[in-house]
C-alpha cells in the first residue's frame, strides 16, 4: 500500500496507541514514544515494522505515541492509519486479507 | 554482595557494620543502644513560645547549613509546611547542605526538586518518594543516595541514632501557645499525628507550625509541649481538600469486587479467622472492598474483629460504630470520617509509628496482626513485592507500612490485578524488592490465587475450603502471554537510592536508569 495522505488512528488513552502516518519518499521513518519504553520499546518497534511490512508499505513517516497498548491494539492502529491514508477505509476493508 | 533476596548490594554501602538483608527476624534478640537528643533547657517559665515567623523559629533553634530537618506526612498531598520551611531555610537564611528526613514526600513537595538540582538539599530520607523529587533523584541529581525506609524502619533508625534529627518540624492542625499539638479541632485537620511522635522525642529541636492556635492546654496532646522549642502561627498549613478526601468510596469495579471477595474467602479459610481476630487493610480499590465481604463472613460465623490498625478510613470507622470491631488504633487517617472519629468514637485511638511498626522495640502492633491485605506494583515468582519503582525504573511509590505489616502478620495477602495496561504485575523479577518474599503468604489476582510454598499450612486451608489455587509461576506465564515478555531494564552504575529493610540491613538499591534508544 502507498501512503497517499496523512492519517491518524487511535487515542492517547491508557492502553491505547495513537499512530500517525504521513507520505514520505525514502523508506520508513519511524518515531516511537511510549509509557512503557524501557520494557517494551523494542517489541513495539518490531510489531509496527512487521505490520507495515505485511501491508506492503515501503515508504512513509510513522509516528507512534504509545500508552501501554497490547500488540493486538498496536497492529490494529497501524493498519487503520494506513487504510485511512490511502482511501482503503471508505469501502472494501480487507479484513483478514492483507492483514494476517 | 548478594543478599537473601538475591540482590547485589555494592560493597561501598557496607561500611560501619552495615549488613545486607539476611532474612526475616535476623536481628531478633540483639541489643540496641538508643541515641539521645541534645536538647535546650527552658527552665525560666515562658508565658508563650510563639515567635513571629518560621525564620525566627529557625534562628532561635540555631539552624545551620548541614543540618537534618524532619517532617511528617499527615497532611499528605495538601501539605504546605515542608515547602514553607525549606524556603525559609534556603532562600531567606541562605542555608545549604540540608538533609530532609521525612516520613513521606509527594507531589505537594515538587518545589524541593529545585533545591536538589541546586545542590542545596543533599540528602533525602523518606518512605514515599513521588513526583518531581522522585524524578530528580532517579536522574542522579541528589548528592548522596536517597535512603528509603518503611514506617517501622524509620523510628528504628531514629532511635538507633542512624538518623540524627537536628530540627523536627511538626505540622499541627491545632496547637496551644507552648506547643501541645493535636490533629483535630482546627481548619486543616488530619486526625492522627502518629508519625510525628518519635521525631519530636528524638530531635534536638522541635518547631511547631500551626494555622489554628487554641487555648492552653490543648489536650490530649499528640506532640507534647515538653518537647517543643517554638510555635509559629501561619495562615494555612495545608489544603484541607487534599489532606483528607470526603470519604474513601468502596470500588464498584466488578474486577476489584471479585478479587476482594476472594481475599475474604482466603481469610475465612484460615484458623486465624476467629472471634477477636486482628486486621489491617490498605485503601486501594480491592483492599478496601475486602472489608465489605469480610463483614459478610463475620456475620455468618457470628464473630467480631478484635482490633484493626493502620492508615484508617471511613469503612473501618463504620464497623467500629456498628460494634463489629472492638478497637481501632491508627497512625494516620485517610478520610474525613476517620479524622472526625479518632479520639472521639469510643475505642478509636492514636498510636506512634514506633508503636505501630518498629521491629527493634519490644513488640509493635504489627507483631500481633493476624491478617494484612496489601496492594503491589509488582510481585515476582519469589513473592518479592515492589511498591517503590515504576516499570521505567523511576522512584514513584512508598514502602510505607507494607514491609512491616507483611513481616509481622500471620497471613499477608497481596491483592492485585494480573496486568495493568501493558505491565505484568506478576513478573519474573521485580524492579526493586521493597517487601521480601519470605514475608508474603498469599497472592490474589483476577486470574487466580497463589500461595507461597513456604506456607504449606495455608495451602491446606485453601484446599480444605475448596478454594482453587495455582502456582505463582503459572500466573506469571499467563501475564506474559497477554502483554509479551518485558525486556530487562538497563541501568548505569550510579546508585540513586538505597532501600533499607525494616531491620536496618540493605534490601536493595535503585540505580540510575539508562534510557532506551531505539
Amino acid at each position: 500500500m502507498i501512503i497517499e495522505k496523512s492519517a491518524v488512528a487511535g487515542t492517547l488513552e491508557s492502553s491505547d496507541a495513537q499512530v500517525t502516518v504521513e507520505p514520505a519518499e525514502n523508506g520508513i521513518e519511524l518515531e516511537i514514544s511510549s509509557s512503557v519504553m524501557n520494557q517494551y520499546g523494542r517489541q513495539i518497534k518490531a510489531t509496527v515494522l512487521e505490520t507495515l511490512d505485511r501491508l506492503d508499505v515501503k515508504n512513509g513517516r510513522v509516528t507512534v505515541v504509545d500508552k501501554g497498548a497490547l500488540d493486538c491494539t498496536l497492529k490494529a492502529r497501524v493498519e487503520c492509519a494506513v487504510f485511512r491514508s490511502c482511501g482503503q477505509s471508505d469501502k472494501n476493508l480487507p479484513w483478514g486479507g492483507a492483514v494476517k | 554482595m548478594k543478599n537473601a533476596v538475591g540482590r547485589d548490594i555494592p560493597e561501598f554501602l557496607l561500611k560501619d557494620g552495615r549488613e545486607v538483608y539476611q532474612g526475616k527476624n535476623y536481628m531478633d534478640g540483639k541489643y540496641l543502644q538508643k541515641a539521645a537528643p541534645r536538647t535546650r533547657r527552658y527552665e525560666k517559665p515562658q508565658e508563650s513560645k510563639i515567635v513571629d515567623s518560621i525564620v525566627d523559629a529557625l534562628k532561635q533553634v540555631g539552624a545551620k547549613s548541614g543540618m537534618t530537618f524532619s517532617f511528617h506526612h499527615h497532611l499528605r498531598n495538601g501539605d504546605f509546611v515542608v515547602n514553607m520551611v525549606m524556603q525559609a531555610a534556603i532562600e531567606e537564611m541562605g542555608l545549604d547542605n540540608i538533609t530532609i528526613a521525612a516520613t513521606s514526600l509527594g507531589e505537594a513537595h515538587d518545589p524541593v526538586a529545585q533545591y536538589i538540582e541546586d545542590g542545596k538539599v543533599v540528602g533525602i530520607q523518606t518512605s514515599g518518594i513521588r513526583g518531581k523529587i522522585g524524578e530528580v533523584v532517579s536522574a542522579g541529581k541528589l548528592k548522596t543516595p536517597a535512603i528509603i525506609r518503611s514506617h517501622g524502619g524509620r523510628p528504628r533508625a531514629i532511635e538507633a541514632g542512624e538518623v540524627h534529627i537536628d530540627i523536627a518540624v511538626v505540622a499541627a492542625p491545632t496547637s496551644d501557645c507552648v506547643g501541645n499539638c493535636r490533629g483535630i479541632g482546627g481548619k486543616s485537620n488530619c486526625g492522627s499525628l502518629g508519625y510525628a511522635m518519635t521525631d519530636a522525642k528524638y530531635a534536638d529541636h522541635v518547631i511547631v507550625v500551626t494555622d489554628c492556635l487554641v487555648d492552653f492546654p490543648n489536650m490530649p496532646a499528640s506532640v507534647e509541649a515538653i518537647d517543643v522549642d517554638a510555635v509559629v502561627v501561619v495562615d494555612s498549613i495545608g489544603n484541607p481538600k487534599k489532606i483528607a478526601s470526603a470519604a474513601a468510596r468502596i470500588s464498584q469495579n466488578p474486577r476489584d469486587l471479585m478479587m476482594a471477595e476472594n481475599v475474604a474467602k482466603v481469610i475465612a479459610s484460615t484458623p486465624y479467622f476467629k472471634e477477636g481476630f486482628s486486621f489491617q487493610t490498605g485503601v486501594g480499590g480491592p483492599s478496601l472492598a475486602a472489608n465489605l465481604f469480610l463483614e459478610k463472613y463475620m456475620d455468618e460465623r457470628g464473630i467480631k474483629m478484635g482490633w484493626a490498625i493502620g492508615g484508617i478510613c471511613g469503612p473501618m470507622v463504620e464497623m467500629l460504630k456498628k460494634g463489629k470491631v472492638g478497637k481501632v488504633i491508627d497512625v494516620q487517617d485517610f478520610d474525613l470520617d476517620a479524622v472526625n472519629s479518632i479520639n472521639q468514637t469510643p475505642g478509636h485511638y492514636e498510636m506512634s509509628a514506633s508503636q505501630y511498626a518498629n521491629p527493634a522495640n519490644k513488640g509493635a502492633f504489627v507483631n500481633k496482626l493476624d491478617f494484612v491485605v496489601l496492594a503491589a506494583l509488582e510481585i515476582d515468582t519469589g513473592f518479592n513485592v515492589n511498591v517503590l519503582t515504576g516499570s521505567d525504573g523511576v522512584l514513584r511509590g512508598a514502602p510505607g507500612g507494607h514491609p512491616d505489616t507483611a513481616a509481622g502478620s500471620k497471613c499477608c495477602i497481596i491483592v492485585t490485578p494480573l496486568v495493568r495496561g501493558r505491565m505484568a504485575t506478576v513478573c519474573k523479577n521485580v524492579v526493586t524488592v521493597t517487601t521480601p518474599g519470605d514475608c508474603v503468604d498469599v497472592l490474589v489476582t483476577d486470574y487466580g490465587i497463589a500461595v507461597n510454598p513456604l506456607r504449606p499450612d495455608l495451602i491446606k486451608c485453601l484446599d480444605d475450603a475448596g478454594l482453587p489455587h495455582v502456582t505463582i509461576e503459572s500466573l506469571q506465564e499467563k501475564a506474559y502471554s497477554l502483554v509479551g515478555t518485558p525486556d530487562d531494564l538497563e541501568w548505569e552504575d550510579k546508585v540513586v537510592a538505597v532501600l533499607e529493610a525494616r531491620d536496618g540491613t540493605i534490601l536493595d538499591v535503585v540505580r540510575k536508569i539508562k534510557p532506551l534508544k531505539l
